[in-house]
């Protein structure tokens, strides 16, 4: 435990690549059981959810006054750091006891649920605090230390001469305690087999679009369009034993789309997007949300919000593996399983025709009455590779929404912005008042976000716990991607993603729009 | 304790403490800029601060100096004035003001444990306390400097091919971690960013063990691969840090008891190592003091506040002005 939890603090505080690479492999140069929890740890394959946060609370009052670790949670901005600072060590234990990770792991799995106050505090006290923060870490699943799986797939093959696609490709068919991966590792055994057909295949994903280097250098007739829409990207495994369908990361979120499972027929992988609507008309991610996140849907949300799903591409076809044909050659492939499927769950991305970077741009910006969120250009001949490869597909996203609001309310932000006044609130005029329509925490630069820090802890004008209230002089330009009328907020809107596009400087606070106008700018009822 | 307002200003007598404008009679603490600054008419604070003062800001930053030792009584009207060790940094001092039987304490920045670059710290029984409380959180329990210094040796020994770049301020932080070095038995020459050089000179003039020390010069990269330098946390972005070979940068701060915090700045290897007084030592200062009546400045001061009330202590905290939290030590 003492190894990993020194690994992730020095992974955390590392800035460089090489230097990642070169501390996993020290780590990883002995293959044992720690190191196979480790992996699992690190590519989040651990599904551990031991503990949730809610849970780790009510422990850490038992510890210590709420009021003061509310105060430093919020000095500090995350979770499991502030526990591992405050909880107080059993120091009679301080010297050399620490346990190894697979037996820590293995312990806390047999602690029943009526016990964890008593048990869990108990493992907590006995660990440094470096070590409380990896076990906290682990728990709660999530390390978020900028360790990519690539990374560690990566330091792996270098270590031990592979190249990294043989592990990429093998990945998701192998499982924990990755016996016959570490023995292929050490030239043991030969490469273990996979059965193709019944994995997740990791998904090609997108780059964004440069507009002003990519069009000048890409040949538009080498590629084809498609608009990007705005639900769940997924794969669909479709056999004639059984259905099963994979979100993007890999995770099988089959019992929340049983209508999908139950009328699909054939013999396939999809990749496509997962969208909420009747007769294949997007109804907007607002009720996409209302579907997600659920482990089961009972048959009147099935009728409520109708999913369906959207077919970019496919994977195999009859046992087939088609990801080393072209797109183009891969999309006739998609075209005769569509032939043959008679369920209405499933139509087919339609391919935008277009001969010139600038014809392209106005299917981008103004089309399907604002439901799609831009278009997806790809390379005509594209393999289908894992990842985000460069040079074959680009996203291309609508320009967003924007409106000018005045900064009300901060907070300190969490994680990387932790101790900065990073999360804004803002709003616009109702009669005299403020009313606020959003929150944004990204999107500003780091000066942006030096200036904006300095000024609210200069013009607080009021403090409610951890929020602050501030004079109310800036303007923020906030860009969205959509609004919706939304009955939980005062001012009756809710926004999809918004972001701090630029301070207005420029700008006085009486030219801010009213709510009114807003809505009306924005076509809310 | 009427007699002194928020801006640590004794009207009665036209006395201020630790002023960031200039004034006509100032008692200053210790030398960081944050509390000794140019241009009063009297200074009175220990003989070492005042040498502080004017390496940093020459002979006539200001026109009178009344050096006191610790414990020396300076009275104007009916007002007693003595200065008491600190432990924070060279010369610094907490002050005591006697008025009518009541005693009031200004700790300035202190710290409790021990520091073999200045005196320790004393604690002064009083009925009001105004304590700092940059570390006032209960997250803040300082590690024991001399295994976060061992951590600095040791990333040495491993790294035979990158220079480590501390960072820590000019004043004070430079020299204590120079001497944990040596008292770890770190004996090889230190390099010094030139910022440092005076102050170091003088700390070694004063006898306080720093060992031999140079400041960096444009030698062949390589030179200065296995070394280590101790540099202003400034430099460490600046230009001035990119000529040396494989840098591995440290910063030697309280604030690096928090991970996410050593992660924003760039720190590869955090060194906990703080010229004040965790959150416990706080409490501890508080409770010795006898004191009924805490007041709070520089800082985490909402717990500490919230603290205090708990224990039937009348506390408020003092907002000093031209000082935000997080940007001193």
């Amino acid at each position: 435990m003492k190894k990993f939890s020194s690994l992730l603090h020095n992974l955390i505080l590392t800035p460089s690549r090489n230097t990642k690479i070169k501390l996993l492999q020290d780590y990883f140069k002995i293959l044992d059981i720690n190191r196979a929890y480790a992996l699992a740890i690190l590519s989040d394959q651990l599904s551990f959810q031991f503990i949730k946060a809610s849970k780790l609370r009510e422990l850490v009052y038992k510890q210590v006054d709420q009021h003061l670790f509310d105060y430093s949670y919020d000095y500090v901005g995350d979770l499991a750091e502030t526990i591992s600072l405050i909880w107080p060590t059993n120091k009679t234990n301080k010297e050399g006891k620490s346990q190894n990770l697979s037996t820590l792991i293995e312990n806390i799995k047999k602690i029943k649920k009526s016990e964890i106050n008593t048990e869990f505090s108990k493992v907590l006290s006995e660990l440094s605090n470096n070590e409380r923060w990896t076990l906290i870490k682990i728990c709660t699943g999530g390390l978020r230390i900028g360790v990519s799986e690539r990374l560690v797939k990566t330091a792996l093959a270098d270590l031990y001469n592979k190249s990294v696609n043989e592990i990429e490709e093998i990945w998701h068919g192998l499982e924990f305690p990755y016996e016959n991966l570490f023995q292929w590792l050490k030239n043991e055994t030969s490469k273990p087999k996979i059965d193709f057909k019944k994995l997740f295949h990791p998904m090609m994903l997108a780059n964004p679009i440069d507009e002003e280097k990519d069009f000048k250098r890409l040949d538009a007739n080498k590629f084809q369009a498609e608009y990007k829409w705005d639900g769940i990207r997924i794969q669909l495994m479709v056999s004639s034993k059984s259905v099963s369908l994979y979100s993007r990361t890999g995770d099988n979120i089959s019992s929340a789309f049983p209508e999908i499972i139950e009328t699909t027929k054939g013999d396939a992988v999809i990749d496509g997007e997962l969208l909420v609507g009747g007769n294949f008309k997007p109804s907007g991610f607002n009720d996409l949300q209302q579907r997600l996140n659920r482990k089961k849907a009972s048959k009147e949300l099935q009728k409520k919000f109708p999913v369906f799903i959207r077919a970019y591409d496919i994977l195999f076809y009859k046992g087939k593996d088609l990801r080393k044909l072209s797109l183009v050659k891969r999309r006739k492939y998609l075209e005769r399983f569509q032939k043959k499927n008679t369920t209405n769950q499933i139509d087919l991305s339609t391919i935008i025709d277009f001969s010139t970077w600038e014809e392209l741009t106005k299917y981008k910006n103004n089309f399907y009455d604002d439901l799609n969120e831009g278009v997806m250009i790809k390379l005509k001949n594209s393999e289908y590779l894992p990842g985000r490869k460069k040079g074959y597909w680009y996203k291309w996203k609508k320009n967003p929404k924007l409106v000018d609001a005045i900064l009300m309310y901060a907070q300190r932000g969490h994680g990387k912005r932790s101790s900065y006044y990073s999360d804004f609130t803002f709003g616009v005029w109702k009669e005299n008042e403020l009313v606020p329509i959003g929150k944004a925490y990204s999107g500003y630069t780091d000066k942006e976000l030096l200036v904006l820090d300095k000024f609210i802890r200069n013009n607080t004008t009021n403090k409610f716990g951890p929020v602050r209230e501030v004079k109310k002089e800036i303007i923020l330009e906030v860009a969205f991607d959509d609004v919706f009328p939304s009955t939980r907020h005062k001012s009756g809107v809710a926004m999809r993603f918004p972001r701090i596009h630029r301070i207005r400087w420029d700008k006085p606070i009486n030219e801010v729009l009213s709510i009114k106008e807003f809505k009306k700018e924005f076509k809310i009822d | 304790m009427d007699f002194i307002n928020h801006q640590l200003f004794i009207k009665d007598i036209n006395v201020h403490i630790d002023p960031i404008l200039p004034k006509k009679t100032a008692i200053i603490t210790h030398g960081h800029a944050d509390h000794a600054r140019f241009g009063h008419d009297h200074v009175i604070a220990t003989r070492q601060t005042i040498d502080i003062m004017k390496i940093r800001y020459g002979d006539k930053c200001a026109k009178k100096f009344t050096p006191l030792r610790y414990g020396q009584k300076y009275s104007i009207k009916n007002y007693d004035f003595t200065l008491h060790p600190a432990g924070h940094i060279l010369g610094s001092s907490q002050v005591l003001i006697e008025k009518n039987n009541h005693r009031l304490v200004i700790t300035g920045d202190y710290k409790v444990g021990k520091d073999e670059t200045c005196k320790n710290f004393k604690l002064v029984k009083c009925d009001t306390l105004i304590t700092e409380a940059t570390f006032g959180l209960p997250i803040f329990q300082h590690p024991d400097p001399k295994d976060e210094i061992q951590k600095l040796i040791r990333s040495v020994k491993i790294n035979k091919n990158n220079c480590h770049i501390v960072g820590a301020y000019a004043l004070g932080k430079a020299q204590r971690v120079m001497n944990l070095l040596r008292q770890q038995k770190y004996n090889e020459t230190i390099y010094i960013h030139g910022s440092l050089e005076k102050l170091c000179q003088y700390y070694s003039k004063e006898k306080i063990n720093i060992g031999k020390f140079e400041k960096v010069s444009s030698k062949d990269k390589s030179f200065y691969e296995g070394k280590i330098i101790i540099a202003p946390p400034s430099a460490l972005k600046d230009r001035w840090s990119r000529r040396f070979p494989n840098p591995i940068i440290c910063m030697a701060s309280g604030w690096m008891t928090v991970k996410q915090r050593a992660k924003q700045q760039g720190i590869e290897l955090p060194l906990v190592i703080s010229d004040h007084s965790d959150w416990n030592e706080l409490l501890d200062t508080i409770k010795k003091s006898k004191a009924k009546n805490i007041l709070i400045t520089h800082g985490q001061e909402d717990a500490l506040v919230y603290y205090c009330k708990k224990q039937n202590l009348v506390s408020k905290p003092l907002s000093i002005q031209g000082r935000s939290d997080e940007e001193i030590e």
